[in-house]
């Protein structure tokens, strides 16, 4: 029986680790494959077969290549300005939303709430068909400012996370300092916005990853290349007649994965909680 | 006369000016100055384009130009064009895609929740390709299907003959498949994230008492795990539908929609943005929009019927996702 129990011991923990292994496995293989044809000159890529490795590890010409076909020192300026603003934009108007709905009870409280959770249920690429619309009356396609004031608009997540963080916060903290005379901005910006930073931190990331990473409104509204390149828009290059050098795109590819590759390793566990606390909403 | 109104006046702004510093007057002001941006962004890229995309689908129009109204017209090629309405079928791929993922997501979290050998480096690295952007991720599968390329090689490590492997992204019977599996590559690792959170909220004391208790694995699994991340995987279920009506990334990025890969939004998309027939294409916003309403609405009911056992835990997590949805 004891012999019986450890044989099922030593089968379960092998099936565990197997698919471990196996899984893992899948989920870097395409990315390694990725790295290996990065560094591999053309001939090397024209003659190996793909999974092959490279004659030199040191070989960056394709990333030289790649970072001037793409315009990747551009793109990479766009992308920071537009992270800057966004993020800027959505956690100070996320949080400041917040705190209205979570301290005041004011008619049309619910209303706003619902309104907010509504829209994030438009499916946002049939959106862009009138939206498309509105931004060229205003005159904003093709203008960086334009995007990123699209990009701050729909945040519901932040919002939520914003709001649940609020109603942790005791009210008694707001209540001690308005009788202490402190006006509701002092209470907001001086007491209160700085408690928030763990949920900022969430926000950050989660909406971080999505705006570095949205390419189909860019790829709509930024659409003079050569000038309002980001970094999503950028491998967009490769798609013309450069489509088939895959050693020149992965090399392109890898340096775009750089950033969040370095941030996750980073901050992963900020980057797990905060998903978990983000996406109870979903 | 002339002289009393403006005294009036002069009275009325005094108290108004008095109301504005009293506490209910600071209220109000701080409430509409908080809320003016928000709101406003809100209504001008999500209301107003909603508004006009409703008037659109009735009209026969192009981005510039000349409008005609057409009625009904738009909805009713929605419905009789074979490649609209057809192209809601491929959202069964998806949502096979979805399940699957989910349950792949499910063992990996019960198993990553607790002490494994180098657990973190698995979890990392099953998670990192969420980070990924799908114009990114568009490349390194087409890299990755190409005839003879990545996935071919590894397959023939394996054993499998190249001349009895299909053409991933051209072959009809596969294709699909092929992109609904690139969407779980995607996806699985976030799932598995989330699901490790809910696992993780237990009291790790109930794992021990059920130890004690000579649970094995599988009881703790069924008892422990399952009930406390029930809410957390009903709730991915339900969004993966709505997920699987309008998918796009995959066929988007990989394939253009070619070779019968093109879902829903992917036509319309082409629609609006090619050929430019924006009614129509705002007739099939519309259209799916309202199947995701009916699905929502349904979502509701199923959460407000489906838990109702009462448990304390179930109890909470209900809170949680009410209060995370503004039922409240």
């Amino acid at each position: 029986m004891n012999v019986m129990l450890k044989f099922r011991k030593i089968f379960f923990t092998f099936f565990k680790y197997f698919t471990l292994v196996f899984f893992t496995f899948v989920a870097v293989v395409p990315i390694i494959s990725c790295v290996i044809t990065a560094f591999k000159t053309d001939e090397e890529y024209a003659a190996t077969n793909v999974m092959e490795m490279p004659a030199s590890w040191l070989n960056f010409e394709n990333f030289k290549g790649a970072w001037e076909r793409a315009n990747l020192g551009l793109a990479f300026v766009n992308s920071t300005i537009v992270l800057l603003c966004v993020l800027t934009g959505s956690i100070m108007f996320g949080a400041m939303l917040a705190y209205i709905l979570s301290r005041f009870k004011f008619p049309g409280n619910g209303l706003i709430r619902n309104l907010f959770l509504f829209a994030a249920l438009l499916p946002g690429v049939a959106m862009q068909v009138s939206v498309y619309k509105i931004m060229t009356s205003f005159g904003l396609i093709n203008s960086l400012p334009g995007y990123i004031i699209l990009m701050m608009g729909t945040d519901v997540i932040s919002i939520y996370v914003f709001i649940q963080f609020f109603e942790n916060i005791p009210v008694s903290l707001d209540e001690s300092a308005i009788i202490d005379g402190a006006s509701y901005f002092t209470v907001f910006f001086k007491i209160l916005f700085p408690l928030l930073k763990p949920a900022i931190v969430t926000c950050m990331i989660l909406k971080g990853v999505a705006t570095y990473n949205e390419y189909y409104m860019a790829n709509l509204y930024l659409q003079d290349k050569s000038k309002l390149v980001v970094v999503s828009t950028s491998l967009y290059t490769f798609t013309g007649p450069l489509g088939s050098q895959y050693n020149l795109i992965c090399a392109g590819l890898l340096m775009t994965l750089l950033p969040p590759f370095v941030i996750f390793v980073l901050c992963q566990k900020q980057i797990y909680s905060g998903l978990t606390s983000g996406a109870v909403k979903g | 006369m002339v002289a009393k109104q403006g005294f009036q006046n002069e009275k009325k702004s005094k108290g108004f000016s008095k109301w504005l510093k009293s506490r209910k007057g600071q209220e109000a002001i701080v409430i509409v100055t908080f809320m003016l941006i928000p709101l406003l962004l809100l209504f001008v890229f999500t209301y107003l384009p909603f508004a006009e995309m409703f008037r659109f689908s009735f009209f026969k129009m192009k981005y510039i130009g000349e409008k005609e109204f057409v009625g009904l017209d738009n909805y009713i090629q929605v419905f009789s064009r074979d490649d609209i309405f057809g192209a809601l079928k491929l959202s069964l791929y998806y949502m096979a895609g979805s399940l699957v993922q989910l349950a792949i997501a499910l063992y990996f979290a019960s198993v990553l929740s607790f002490k494994t050998k180098f657990g973190s480096f698995f979890k990392g690295a099953m998670f990192f390709p969420f980070l990924i952007s799908g114009i990114a991720i568009g490349f390194i599968f087409k890299f990755f299907y190409t005839r003879g390329f990545v996935f071919d090689t590894i397959l023939q490590m394996c054993g499998f003959e190249l001349d009895n492997l299909p053409y991933w992204l051209k072959d009809q019977g596969i294709n699909n498949i092929s992109l609904v599996a690139t969407s779980i590559w995607r996806y699985f690792g976030q799932n598995m994230v989330l699901f490790i959170g809910a696992i993780m909220s237990v009291d790790a004391e109930m794992y021990e008492a059920a130890q004690l208790d000579g649970a094995n694995k599988w009881h703790q699994f069924k008892y422990i795990i399952m009930p406390s991340i029930r809410t957390v995987i009903t709730l991915n279920l339900i969004l993966s539908i709505s997920g699987s009506l309008s998918a796009f990334d995959p066929p988007f990025v990989i394939t253009k929609g070619g070779n019968g890969t093109a879902t829903y939004f992917v036509i319309m998309n082409e629609i609006a943005h090619v050929t430019q027939k924006v009614g129509l294409a705002s007739a099939m916003a519309i259209v799916l929009f309202i199947i995701i309403i009916i699905l929502t609405i349904l979502q509701k009911l199923f959460f407000k019927y489906a838990f109702n056992d009462g448990t304390e835990d179930n109890g909470k997590k209900r809170k949680e996702i009410k209060t995370a949805k503004g039922v409240k």
